[in-house]
């Protein structure tokens, strides 16, 4: 008996959590899908209907502008701050004395809750008192700068908000790269006379190629998640401007009580993670090729 | 007496992969048993078996008389030094040797004295406060066998004991743990792949290939009576040189011939006295051959497949 | 590290070369400029009056400095019907990542033990499903979470909050722990072994003597994680028990009243102050947790 528990025991330790994931992260992704293939409306029902959710879904206007948004924050988002990352990863890779110091401010953003980065921004974007009323007192009366309020622009200003909370983190990763490369080899590039703009360009960016990858997974998944922020800084407005799939969600879920709507909704957001976390999980989880 | 260690058909499968096959190996008390053979031929994961920290898919293993097959590794009486020697980071030299009497609940005074003897037995009484990053190589190695000697085990086991070692510290150390031996009169199971420590601590030989024994002996056994091509060639430095023959018989016997490219075959004068089939390799040891002789003074022949 | 700098090609002047040095700080200093801005702007914003804010410039300096919508912020702000500040809300926060990071930050430590150091059949697919549920957009179990809760009865309560946290922070916890783990030899569990020490004991003396560093990295992950989140406790929370980003969101936009920026800035410094707090005291555990969150360590 001592002697089964003994062999047993990390089995019985690892069990618990084991079971928890298995409940609370797949039997509920499996209990969303179910109910996202219901009549579900206030309640939970639980007779199987068909994809009439996913058609009401792709028939509405406000999730066709959720998806939108999403691509075009996504896709701003993921292409500037890996540009803007790797520019300051470089510029701070040039033996800068207060490396340190200049790391730690680019980085501080991260540690803040987008709620709260998200309030500085609209008080920032803010036209009448914000940055536009500030550039106009300094006599440029023409100035303007109203995209937070403008149907139109208030997607971008999202993405300018979270830039800004998130480039700091992707230019630690990209440094952290850059200092991983062989330094042997940059030494015999140098011996070589080629010049530090192809030794860049030539050799040390295309090694990085697993880091490019991890930062667009990284970033990918921020987008995808993106909820905190958009409620803090517009709220999805003006009107549903700026919905994101998930603000959508949230709000079938909780103020409009279409928990049809809400479970699939949530379902294609999960597709659309699947799509791209699963192939990098399976990569990295794989057993290594030659480390 | 009964055999200090016994291990009847042991089997060991991960899965569908067999990594130990039909393992017959016992050892008398006093005895060094070396379990040698390629990096993948399963002798790491049968040292594991005999300590119990890898269960086996079949047979039997007792230590000392007593049916160990499914005791836990600390109910079995043993003491085991590893390749990377496996000092716990966080504690002194001295606590490292101590921890096994203090999770066992010996007291005090007694995990003092045995702590001391140990110590001055190998000479390692000026490292007792340190940690084992403060040491050397050689010094962990010491730290190591200190941590087996304090438990006085039935059996000792070694995992390739002297693998980190350079090499003029692999020879000083390959003497000591020989002097421990005799000193001692302990038991001991040790794994190496190096062939030379095999031959020079161990008072019997299993060496093995693919999971399965090729041949138990002596040193002597071994190196003048390989029982397969493969301890022939494994075992010795330089190895055998192997030569590929003809066996012919004529009316006084079976003899040897060596064919070459150009010119007459080689015949060699010894007789053999047993049936061979046609097609042989004949192995010849350097050591065996005279340069005022013709002929090798000493040969085997191994028949092939 | 490689000793690479940027340096015109061989044979241009001094001159060249402090240019371009020059350019490269002005480059690092703008960027510099820009991440300080809002942090600025928020700390000069809630030290003005209503009335400079209305009249003054963004980045203008307070011309008085006053502690009034600190004041406000902390204990008199109105969250919806209450004006009770982000005060209770606040210790809420406390209440609920102190307990969650502990009970996780345990779990994961010893879950990421039993996965590196006493592998056995089908642990690996384990490691694999629960790694897994750390991308999982938290949309997708938002629903059944609120009806479970309900059913074991801690809907709304702070103790749900901190399951909500524990259970969602597993994974992270595992992967950083199991990441460390495996690189310490498995030998010197054998060696334990051998020793007659088992499971919790090896666990005890051997391995948590050498998990600080990790267990920083874990705690201060798991503490910025569950501080700042804000979709658990605006799905999961009822009127007395919002963490303080709710708290926070709910005063920016109160829609009775007159806008009192100055307060909402406070509040958002107070919301941000712990775990901007931990960042400028342990800033190394914090990266270090981000790139091991992401890339895998």
């Amino acid at each position: 008996m001592t002697k089964w528990l003994e062999d047993h025991l990390p089995k019985l330790m690892l069990a618990p959590s084991f079971v928890a994931v298995l409940v609370f992260v797949y039997g509920f992704i499996a209990w969303t899908a179910w109910v996202s293939l219901t009549r579900s409306r206030l309640l939970p029902k639980y007779e199987i209907e068909g994809l009439i959710q996913y058609e009401r879904l792709f028939a509405s206007p406000r999730w066709d502008t959720a998806l939108n948004n999403l691509y075009i924050f996504g896709t701003l988002f993921i292409v500037i701050a890996m540009a803007l990352g790797l520019l300051m990863a470089i510029l701070l890779d040039q033996n800068i004395r207060t490396e340190g110091a200049i790391r730690t401010i680019y980085l501080y953003p991260m540690a803040l809750s987008m709620i709260v980065t998200g309030t500085a921004w609209k008080w920032i974007l803010n036209p009448g008192l914000g940055l536009e009323a500030m550039v106009k007192g300094w006599g440029f009366e023409r100035f303007s700068f109203d995209w937070i309020v403008d149907p139109d622009m208030a997607i971008y200003t999202v993405v300018i908000a979270a830039l800004w909370q998130s480039s700091g983190f992707v230019m630690a990763l990209f440094l952290a790269g850059l200092r991983s490369v062989d330094g042997e080899i940059i030494k015999a590039a140098q011996v070589d006379g080629i010049p530090t703009w192809r030794i860049y360009t030539a050799i040390i960016i295309p090694s990085m190629a697993p880091i490019f990858l991890s930062a667009f997974i990284v970033l990918a998944h921020l987008a995808i998640k993106s909820f905190d922020l958009v409620i803090a800084l517009t709220g999805g407005g003006p009107g549903f401007a700026t919905d994101l799939p998930a603000t959508y969600m949230y709000a079938m879920a909780f103020s409009r009580g279409d928990i049809g709507q809400a479970a699939s909704s949530a379902m294609v957001m999960m597709a659309v993670v699947f799509a791209i976390v699963v192939p990098y999980l399976y990569s990295e989880l794989r057993p290594q090729k030659d480390g | 007496m009964a055999p200090i260690l016994e291990i009847q058909n042991l089997y060991k499968n991960y899965g569908s992969l067999e990594i130990l096959k039909d393992i017959n190996v016992s050892i008398d008390s006093g005895d060094f048993l070396v379990l040698v053979g390629p990096s993948g031929c399963g002798k790491s994961t049968l040292l594991n078996c005999i300590a119990g920290l890898e269960p086996i898919s079949g047979g039997k293993l007792s230590i000392g008389g007593q049916d160990m097959t499914n005791v836990s590794p600390k109910d079995r009486n043993i003491a085991m030094v590893f390749q990377s020697y496996a000092l716990y980071p966080t504690m002194s030299v001295a606590k490292n040797i101590t921890f096994g009497m203090k999770v066992r609940g010996v007291d005090q005074s007694t995990q003092e004295a045995k702590l001391a003897q140990v110590a001055q037995q190998l000479q390692i009484e000026p490292l007792l406060g340190r940690r084992p990053g403060q040491l050397s190589g050689g010094q962990r190695q010491r730290v190591a066998m200190g941590r087996a000697l304090v438990r006085d085990p039935k059996l000792f086991l070694f995992d390739e004991p002297l693998s980190n070692l350079d090499a003029k510290l692999r020879v000083e150390m390959r003497t000591e743990i020989k002097a421990l031996h005799q000193n001692l009169a302990a038991s001991m199971v040790y794994v190496t792949h190096d062939q030379i420590e095999a031959m020079t601590l161990a008072t019997k030989i299993v060496v093995m290939k693919g999971g399965e024994i090729q041949q138990i002996g002596t040193s002597a056994e071994i190196y003048n009576r390989p029982a397969n091509l493969f301890v022939a060639d494994f075992m010795g430095s330089p190895a055998m040189n192997l030569i590929p023959a003809k066996a012919r018989s004529n009316d006084d016997g079976t003899y040897i011939e060596i064919l070459r490219k150009d010119g007459e075959p080689i015949v060699l004068t010894d007789q053999v006295n047993r049936d061979l089939p046609s097609d042989v390799i004949h192995g010849v040891k350097h050591k065996t051959l005279d340069r005022r002789a013709a002929s090798p003074l000493h040969r085997v022949t191994c028949s092939s497949r | 590290m490689a000793d690479l700098v940027i340096s015109p090609a061989r044979g241009q002047s001094q001159a060249v070369r402090l240019l371009l040095r020059w350019s490269l700080y002005a480059a690092l200093g703008f960027f510099v400029v820009i991440y300080l801005m809002p942090l600025f702007v928020m700390v000069t914003t809630s030290l003005k009056s209503l009335e400079e804010i209305r009249t003054g410039d963004l980045v203008a300096l307070p011309r008085e400095v006053t502690f009034d919508a600190w004041l406000t912020a902390w204990s008199g702000a109105c969250t919806g019907i209450k004006c009770e500040g982000v005060q209770p809300y606040f210790w809420n926060s406390v209440l609920i990542a102190v307990p969650g990071v502990a009970i996780s930050t345990l779990i994961g430590a010893i879950n990421g033990y039993v996965v590196a150091q006493w592998r056995f059949r089908g642990a690996n697919i384990i490691f694999a499903l629960m790694l897994f549920g750390c991308f999982i957009p938290f949309q997708v179990v938002l629903l059944p979470m609120a009806r479970v809760l309900g059913i074991m009865g801690i809907a709304g309560t702070i103790q749900g909050l901190i399951f909500v946290h524990v259970v969602y922070g597993l994974g992270f916890t595992t992967l950083f722990f199991r990441n460390y783990y495996v690189t310490i030899p498995v030998e010197l569990t054998k060696a334990a072994k051998v020793d007659g020490a088992g499971f919790f004991r090896i666990f005890w003396s051997i391995f948590l003597p050498l998990s600080l560093p990790i267990i920083v990295v874990t705690v201060i992950w798991q503490f910025t994680q569950i501080w700042n989140d804000f979709l658990f406790g605006v799905s999961f929370s009822q009127a007395g028990t919002q963490p303080v980003t709710v708290a926070l969101n709910n005063i920016v936009n109160s829609t009775t009243g007159v806008k009192e920026y100055n307060v909402d800035m406070a509040a958002a410094i107070i919301a941000a102050f712990p775990t901007l707090l931990v960042y400028v005291v342990a800033g190394k555990y914090f990266i270090r947790g981000l790139t091991a969150g992401s890339v895998k360590g």
